[in-house]
Parts: structure tokens; sequence; C-alpha cells
């Protein structure tokens, strides 16, 4: 994604990139965390009545993320995946404007709530509410890459909780009997709203379900941004070449409520928040990079900087920009006349 | 021209079309090899092989969902759900996904794709072969609904819903598959969504059906008009987008408006129509909008005798006629 002759210390050699990639994956972890908090103040504030947080899922959305081609390869991502639509190419701005539903959102025109994030300049396809229906759109993308021979590949992201549901099984099973080139990203962070995985799930890992698929399952360390990038690309490049699809399962962490409108501390214990918080994807990359002598202090306060502008600028725009005028609400139920 | 029965004409259709265009993929329960359960794919895997004419497991909604997914990618999925009734699974990937796609992404994207699913009863299919599903989907902004009566009307109306760049749901009644025959002419001729027909003219009763009923309904309309009484049939062949225009045209003409379905009536398509009635035409009713419809059971139920209690015939329906026309 990167300039290709760059610097290249031993921690980016390690995982085949460049120093500069490193940085880069950084920055997006920190605007997708900057973003996130920026929208819990403006939901205090009573700017934005709802917010669905990606925070502590970050990590693992940036490095799973950053192997697949822009504007080639495809996403159906899920409500937290705002650093994986950062990284796949959307602005904060977009991600600002939908909280605030304006008329230009680019996800939708303030049509859906937020968190439904969606792009098609940037092949991610729209959020929808029902958990896990975006596993069989995915895999429709990745049938049509194969018979047009365009050699994309689909990934899709979900909960463990969503896993469950039935569209997953007939998804998987289609694309492992048509060797379709599909990642399946299970972000695991430990609940489906109040409801432990324990309650979700008879085994202790989602990975173990692969093999009744017949595919790879791969566990991944979801606060390890490299381990989780090296996971995904190595999914991707089986995926590319035709071997099939992969589930990769990263155990993350949820630091935040379920939604705004959820209150967890009724059903997860102060040391176990405590406990989890350790497991920061943000701190770690950082210290990782900054023992790697990646992150200097002076590109660490140059981008702190322009995560800041960047913030600002987007709650700036998102705060100006107009309502969907209800004239326009009838509009693109069926395709108008240009055909699209 | 050449006469066609009603499955010849489908088989044909999705071949030419096929052949026209290279995006279009065939894909559903024993589509390829065998044909289809009932053979209206019969010989495109033949032709098309594997890519696009594609076995899927026994799994609905993955067959809408993936055909959405392949739509958004650049193809157009015609999917076979191999019967109406085996729909539902797939209910909240038509309904949630494939209908809003369009409007939850501000026309970011689209979902060209097509259902097709064989539906009705008659066939001593019972419970779980022979319902009417299409009320269930006509509710759904986003979907479009057709329900053809004629090989003519079946080529022309599967052209328009392959070509159309929103998702349509294509209802076939299988008990017309091969005991309909029409002429079908063989040029490109394509029947735009959401136009109806008059297939009777008349001017005491108007009479309006779709899929198998359309055609009772002009049995009906022959039987009555023995005994003095005029019937227009109206074949409505698209139920989303409903042409509103040419039913009320006709039951402004008559003043009697006579609705025929063969799904329960309660909630019915047939509903929706006779409100527009009442809403738009109530001036010129010279009686009340009725309708004959299946009864208030959860199905078709298997026995003879108890499928034809079931079943609207053309003689409940001339019935029906009748009562109306003397009111
Ligand atoms: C089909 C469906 N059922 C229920 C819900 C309500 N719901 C939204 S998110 C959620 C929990 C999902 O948990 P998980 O998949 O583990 O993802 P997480 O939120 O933990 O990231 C539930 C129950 C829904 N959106 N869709
Ligand atoms: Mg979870």
């Amino acid at each position: 994604m990167t300039d290709r002759t760059g610097k290249q210390g031993s921690l980016a050699a390690s995982v085949g990139l460049y120093d500069d990639d490193l940085v880069q994956m950084y920055r997006y972890v920190a605007l997708a965390r900057a973003l996130d908090e920026r929208m819990w103040i403006l939901n205090r504030a009573g700017r934005i009545p709802f917010v669905i947080s990606g925070q502590g899922h970050e990590g693992a959305q940036v490095g799973i993320t950053w192997p697949l081609e822009r504007h080639q390869d495809w996403i159906a991502p899920f409500y937290r995946s705002i650093a994986t639509c950062l990284t796949f190419g959307m602005e904060a701005r977009d991600i600002l404007t939908a909280q605030y539903a304006t008329a230009l959102d680019p996800s939708s025109g303030g049509r859906q709530m937020p968190g439904h994030y969606g792009s098609h300049e940037h092949n991610i396809v729209s959020v929808s509410s029902p958990v896990a229906t975006q596993l069989l759109h995915a895999v429709g993308i990745a049938l049509a890459a194969k018979i047009r021979g365009t050699g994309q590949v689909a990934l899709t992201t979900m909960g463990e909780g969503s896993s469950n549901q039935g569209d997953v099984h007939e998804g998987l099973n289609f694309a492992a009997i048509h060797k379709l080139p599909f990642v399946f990203v299970v972000e695991n962070n430990g609940y489906a709203i109040s409801v432990p995985a324990a309650r979700q799930l008879a085994v202790a890992d989602v990975a173990d379900r692969a093999a009744g698929y017949g595919i790879p399952g791969v566990i991944v360390d979801g606060s390890d941004v490299l381990a989780c990038y090296a996971a995904s690309r190595e999914a991707i490049e089986r995926a590319r070449s035709g071997d099939g699809p992969t589930l990769i399962e990263a155990k993350v962490t949820r630091l935040t409520a379920h939604s705004s409108d959820d209150q967890q501390t009724k059903y997860r214990s102060a040391e176990e928040l405590a406990a989890e918080r350790e497991r920061d994807p943000l701190p770690l990359f950082r210290s990782q990079l900054e023992e790697a002598g990646v992150l200097t202090e002076e590109i660490a306060t140059r981008l702190a900087a322009e995560i800041k502008l960047a913030v600002d600028d987007a709650t700036d725009v998102a705060e100006a920009q107009v309502d969907p005028d209800p004239a326009t609400a009838m509009r693109f139920v069926y395709a108008e006349d240009d055909g699209r | 021209m050449t006469a066609r029965t009603f499955i010849d004409a489908i088989r044909e259709t999705l071949a030419g079309e096929m052949r026209r265009d290279p995006s279009i993929i065939v894909l559903g329960e024993d589509v390829g090899k065998k044909g289809g359960v009932f053979l209206a794919t019969d010989g495109l895997w033949a032709e098309f092989g594997d890519e696009r004419v594609i076995d899927t497991p026994l799994t609905e909604s993955m067959i809408v969902g993936a055909s959405i997914g392949a739509a958004i990618n650049g193809l157009r999925p015609v999917c076979e759900i191999q019967f109406a009734d085996f729909i539902f699974p797939a209910f909240n990937q038509i309904v949630s996904e494939a209908a809003r796609m369009r409007y939850r992404s501000n026309n970011g994207y689209s979902v060209p794709m097509v259902i097709r699913a064989p539906y009705g009863g008659g066939v001593h299919g019972a419970l779980y072969h022979s319902q009417s599903v299409e009320a269930f989907f006509t509710h759904v902004p986003g979907l479009k609904v057709v329900v053809p009566s004629t090989p003519h009307d079946a080529r022309g109306l599967l052209r328009s819903s392959i070509r159309d760049d929103d998702p349509v749901l294509f209802f076939e009644h299988k008990k017309m598959y091969r005991s309909v025959r029409g002429e079908v002419p063989d040029t490109d001729y394509t029947i735009p969504l959401g136009q109806a027909a008059v297939t009777h003219p008349g001017s005491q009763v108007t009479v309006i059906a779709y899929g198998l009923m359309a055609h009772y309904a002009l049995e009906a309309a022959d039987r009555v008009a023995d005994e003095g009484i005029s019937v227009e049939v109206v074949d409505v062949r698209t139920l989303r987008p409903l042409d509103r225009e040419t039913v009320l045209e006709s039951v402004r003409k008559t003043g009697k408006c006579l609705i025929v379905y063969e799904d329960n009536k309660f909630g019915g398509y047939g509903a929706e129509i006779a409100a527009i009635v009442a809403e738009e035409a109530f001036d010129y009713l010279d009686g009340p909008v009725t309708r004959i419809a299946g009864p208030e059971v959860p199905g078709v139920p298997y026995n003879h005798a108890l499928e034809d209690w079931f079943m609207v015939s053309p003689d409940k329906i001339a019935d029906g006629i009748r009562q109306l026309a003397a009111y």
C-alpha cells in the first residue's frame, strides 16, 4: 500500500512490510479510536442520539484489512467496522456524517442508523441491521469475481454471536464447495450484547467450526495488529490463488458497552473490565512500534496533531451539514431514469 | 409465431437472454444437469456450463443472498426457488436485503436479479407444494412482483424482469407449465412491468385476476355470457407495480368489481385491489367490491375432495359474477 523503496526495520521485515506501512497502520488504529471517542462525547452532549463503537476491535480491523487491494477487493462489514472502513478508503468525515445522518452522508444519505457504513466508491457493501446477512453478499461477490475472472477477493466481518446465524452455515458451505475467493472474519469480543460467548457457542473457538466446512480456521490475537495482518494476508493469498475460503477468528475485546443504549456494568464485573483494558490494541501497538524505533516521538506528535485536526474537521463538517429533505425520501426505492 | 407451452416459453426465454447477456447466471436446486424439477432450465447447463448454471446446495437463503452479492459485483442472477412454498428461509434476504439495498445505500448499490418460483395449487401438491405466496412480497417497496398467465406474457415479462435493475419475483403457476399453450412471437419483444391487460372486453362486471385465475376468469366469463352477462376480464400480470389505471378504467366503465385470487382471502393481494377500487372508484360503483378467493385454512389440503374444496374454480367465479351482476 505504500512506497516500496522506504525504510524497512526488522519488525517491518518480519511481516514483509515497510516502516511506513506500520506508521500508517498505527495512524488508522489511532484515528478510528479518536473518532470513536468523539462519537461518545457528541452523544453525551446530546448532538447524536446513538453510538455503536469499535473500541477494542481497531487493531484487528486494520491488520486484517491492510492486505486487501483498495478499489479492487470487496468488504461486507458490520456496525463496529469503523477502522475497517477507514483503512479501506472512507474518510473521517464519512464516519462522522454517518453519525449525524446528514443529507450528504455517503453511507446512506441519512437513511440508516449510525454504524451502518457503506461506500460504492470503495467497494464497501452497505451494512444492514439483521446480523450476518452480509456474509452471503460477500460470498456472492466472490462468486461473481470467480465467474468474471476479476481476481477480486471478498471479505466479510461480524461478531461471534452473529456467527451462529443460519446464513453463515449456508454461505460457508457454498463458498467452500466452490473454493470461492472469500475470507470470513469473526471479531470475537466475548459478548453478544450481554450474553457471554459460552452461552453463544458450545465450542471455545468459532474457528473450530471451519473444519466442518473443510476450510482452514485460524485463531489470532486481535490485539496484535501484525499477527492479524499476517493471518489475513495468508488467507487473502489463498483466496486469490483459487484455494478457497479461510475463517479467521480474531480474539478482541469490547472496551465500551454494546452501544450507547447499553449499561455493561450490569453484566460485566469491574475486575473483568479492568483486565480487558490490558488487551487494548492501541497502546500495545504503540509500544511495539516505539520499541522497534518505528514510531519516533516526532512522528507520534505529528500523527496526534493530524488526527486531532481530522476529527475536529469531521465534526465541524458533520455539524454543518443539513438534514435530508423529506421531499427526497421517496427516491431510490427503484432505479430512476438513468438505470442506476 | 409458434405455439408454445408456458414452460417452453420460460425455458427458451432464459436461454435466449443468457445468449444475449453473458452476465446472466442461473442458480438453484437441481437446475443444472436435471434441468430443474419441472424442467424450466432444461438444456441450459449443456449450453452454458457449470459457471453459468449452478446447482446449489439446499440453501434458499444462500441462493438469494449470494445472488444479491453477485448482482452487486456485476452479474444478473436469475435464481430459482424450487417451489414457492420453500421461499421462506430466504424471506429475510429478499425483504431485508434485496428490497432495501438501493434505498438504504441512497442509490449506491442496486440489486438486478430475478427470483423465479413455481407456485399454486390444483396439482395434488398439498400444503407445501401448492401455496400462493405473492402477498408476502407485494407488500414490500423495493420489490417487483410478476405473475404471468400466458406463454406470450411469460416471455415478454421474463425478458423485462431480467433486464430490470431491481429485484423481481417471478411466480409461475405450476399447473400452467404444460396445460397452457399459446402463440409466442419469435421477435425480441418485451412487456413492460406494471402493465395490465384486458383479456376479455365486457360492459357489466369487471373481473380482476392473475396467474391461473386469469384463465379461470375467462372460462367463467364465457359461461355467464350465455346468460347475457357481459364480463370484462383484467389480467394484472404485474402485481407490484400495479397498473391502477387499467383496473380503475375498467371498474369505472362497468361499475362492478370482482377480484379473484387463489391465496386465502384474508389479507391477500386482492384486498389491496379492493381497497384501491374503493378509494378511487367509489363514485362509479353499482355494487360492493367483492372477492372470490381461497378459504381460511393454512394450506391446500391433499385429498382430491379437499383440494377441490379449496381451489377457486371457474364455477365458483361464475357464481360470484352472477351474484354481483344481479346486485
Ligand atoms: C438477526 C438479528 N437479531 C438480533 C439483533 C440485535 N443485535 C444487534 S447486535 C447483537 C449482538 C451481536 O453480537 P456479536 O455478533 O457478538 O457482535 P458484537 O456486537 O459483540 O461485536 C444483537 C443481539 C440483530 N441486529 N439482528
Ligand atoms: Mg461479540
